[in-house]
C-alpha cells in the first residue's frame, strides 16, 4: 500500500519535472524561463529528498533557489539595459573616434 | 514596415517549425536518448557499491555521518580540487569587470530593510549549525556555505551603502583562507603520516571540523562575491595609476 | 527497483531535452539554462543509481558526495558563465549584428 502511494507520488513529482522542464526550455520570454528554472529547482530538492539524499537535498535548496535564480536575473537585468541602449557607446564606430580625439590631444 | 513585420513573422515560424538539419539532429539525439535508455535499463540490480566499505570504515574516519566523511576523508583530494575551482572562478569573474555598484541608496522600503534585519543573522546562525551538524547529520561545508552566500546575496540585493567600501585585501584573506588551511592540513598530514590528507585517526574529527568551517566561509565569501559579478573598488590603487599612462601611450 | 527506473529515466529525459535546445537555441542564457536543466539530469541519473528502499539496508554515499560536490561546481561555473555572456553583449558591436540580420531577413523572404 505505502509503496504504491509512494510510487504515484514519484509519477507526479516526474511528470511536473518534465513539463516544467520543457516549458522553461521552449518559452519565448527569458524572465518567465528563470522563473521556472527558480521552482523547477525545488522540485529537484523534494526529489532529492524522495531519493534519500537529504545533504543534496539542502545544497539544491540553498543554490538552486538561493543563488542560480538571482544570478540569471541579474544577468538578465544587465543584459536588457546593453540592449535598451545605455552603454552601446561600445561599438566600434565610437570607439574610433575616442581614439582620433585621444591622438589629437597627445 | 509590413513587409518586416511580414519577414519577422516567417522567421518566427520557421523557429517553430524545425528545419531538415535540426530534424536529423533530433533524430541523432533520440538514438543517443535509445542507447543510454538500454544502457541504464540494463545495469545490473542491487548492488551494493562502496556502501560496505564505507561503513567498515567508518570508525576511523571521525565523523559519522557517511556523506562528510567521504567528502573529506576518503575522497578529500576531490573537495581539495573543488575549493580550487570555485576559486579559480573568483579569480576568472574580477578578471572581467569591476562590481556594478551604483554607487547610490537604493531606495529600500522600510519592509525590505526589516527583513534583511532579521533574515542575515539568522541565515549566519543556520550556516553555523549546519557546519556544525555535518559531523553526524544531513550537513557541511557546502550547505553552509550556501546558506552565507545567500546571506551575502540578500544583503547585495538590498544595495547597502558600506557594501562598495569593503577593503579588498580582507575580502581577499577571506576567499583564499579557506583553500588555504586545506592545503596547509593536507602538507601537515603529509608530513606527519605519510599520506596526502591521511588524518591521524585522533585528531580526524577536530581536523575535518576545522577544514568544514574554513571552507564554509570561503564558499560564502565566493558565491557571494561571484554575484557581484566583479572586483572590488579600491584595487592597488597606487599601482594601477602608472601602468594606465603607459597602456595609453602605448597603443596605436 | 522502479523507482530507480522512474528516476534515471526522467534524468536521461532532461539530459536530452538540454541538450536539444542547447543546439537550437540562440541566446546565451538560454544556452546557460540548457546546460544546468543536463547537470541536473547527471545528477539525478547518479543519485538514482545509489538509491534503495528503505528496508533494503543504507545507501551508497559516494554518488551522494559527487554530486553535492557537483552541484557547487555548476552554480560556479554558471555565474562565471553568466558574466562572460555578459561581457561578450556589451562589448560586441550591437549595430553591426542587426544590420546583419536585416540584410539576412530579405534574402531569406526571396527564397
Amino acid at each position: 500500500m505505502i509503496y504504491s502511494i509512494l510510487t504515484l507520488f514519484d509519477i507526479i513529482l516526474i511528470l511536473t519535472m518534465l513539463w516544467l522542464a520543457w516549458c522553461l526550455l521552449n518559452t519565448e520570454d527569458i524572465f518567465k524561463a528563470v522563473v521556472l528554472f527558480i521552482s523547477f529547482g525545488l522540485l529537484m530538492a523534494l526529489a532529492w529528498v524522495r531519493m534519500r539524499a537529504p545533504d543534496v537535498a539542502l545544497a539544491e535548496a540553498a543554490l538552486g533557489a538561493g543563488l542560480t535564480g538571482p544570478l540569471f536575473l541579474s544577468a538578465l537585468r544587465r543584459m536588457n539595459r546593453t540592449r535598451k541602449g545605455e552603454r552601446r557607446l561600445d561599438s566600434d564606430e565610437n570607439r574610433e573616434k575616442e581614439h582620433k580625439a585621444n591622438q589629437e590631444q597627445g | 514596415m509590413k513587409t518586416e513585420k511580414k519577414s519577422i513573422r516567417r522567421i518566427r515560424n520557421r523557429g517553430k517549425r524545425l528545419d531538415a538539419w535540426q530534424l536529423l539532429l533530433l533524430f541523432l539525439l533520440l538514438c543517443l536518448t535509445t542507447v543510454l535508455g538500454t544502457i541504464i535499463w540494463t545495469m545490473p540490480e542491487n548492488t551494493s557499491g562502496l556502501t560496505d566499505a564505507v561503513a567498515r570504515l567508518q570508525e576511523q574516519s571521525g565523523v559519522e555521518s557517511p556523506v562528510t566523511a567521504v567528502l573529506l576523508n576518503f575522497r578529500g583530494y576531490d573537495t581539495l580540487l573543488e575549493v580550487m575551482v570555485l576559486l579559480l572562478a573568483v579569480i576568472g569573474a574580477w578578471s572581467l569587470a569591476k562590481a556594478p555598484f551604483s554607487g547610490q541608496a537604493a531606495d529600500t522600503g522600510p519592509v525590505q530593510m526589516g527583513v534583511v534585519r532579521l533574515l542575515v543573522p539568522l541565515m549566519f546562525l543556520v550556516a553555523a549549525y549546519l557546519v556544525w551538524q555535518g559531523s553526524h547529520l544531513a550537513g557541511g561545508a557546502f550547505q553552509g556555505g550556501a546558506i552565507l552566500g545567500a546571506a551575502g546575496v540578500l544583503l547585495l540585493v538590498t544595495e547597502l551603502l558600506f557594501l562598495p567600501a569593503i577593503p579588498a585585501l580582507p575580502l581577499r584573506i577571506g576567499l583564499v583562507f579557506g583553500p588555504l588551511l586545506f592545503v596547509v592540513i593536507a602538507l601537515f598530514c603529509l608530513c606527519l603520516t605519510g599520506h596526502l590528507l591521511g588524518y591521524p585517526e585522533q585528531a580526524a574529527g577536530g581536523l575535518i571540523l576545522l577544514i568544514e568551517t574554513a571552507c564554509a566561509i570561503s564558499i560564502g565569501l565566493t558565491l557571494a562575491s561571484l554575484f557581484a559579478g566583479g572586483h572590488p573598488e579600491d584595487d592597488h590603487p597606487q599601482s594601477v595609476n602608472p601602468t594606465e599612462h603607459s597602456d595609453k601611450e602605448e597603443w596605436p | 527497483m522502479i523507482t530507480t527506473l522512474l528516476y534515471s529515466m526522467t534524468g536521461l529525459l532532461l539530459f536530452a531535452m538540454g541538450l536539444f535546445t542547447l543546439f537550437i537555441h540562440s541566446h546565451p542564457l538560454r544556452k546557460i539554462l540548457a546546460v544546468n536543466v543536463m547537470s541536473t539530469g547527471v545528477f539525478l541519473i547518479m543519485v538514482a543509481t545509489a538509491y534503495k528502499p528503505m528496508p533494503l539496508g543504507n545507501i551508497d554515499p559516494v554518488p551522494h558526495a559527487m554530486v553535492l560536490t557537483g552541484i557547487v561546481v555548476s552554480v560556479s561555473v554558471t555565474a562565471l558563465a553568466l558574466l562572460l555572456a555578459c561581457r561578450v553583449q556589451e562589448t560586441s558591436n550591437l549595430d553591426l549584428l542587426e544590420r546583419k540580420k536585416q540584410a539576412r531577413i530579405p534574402e531569406e523572404s526571396r527564397r
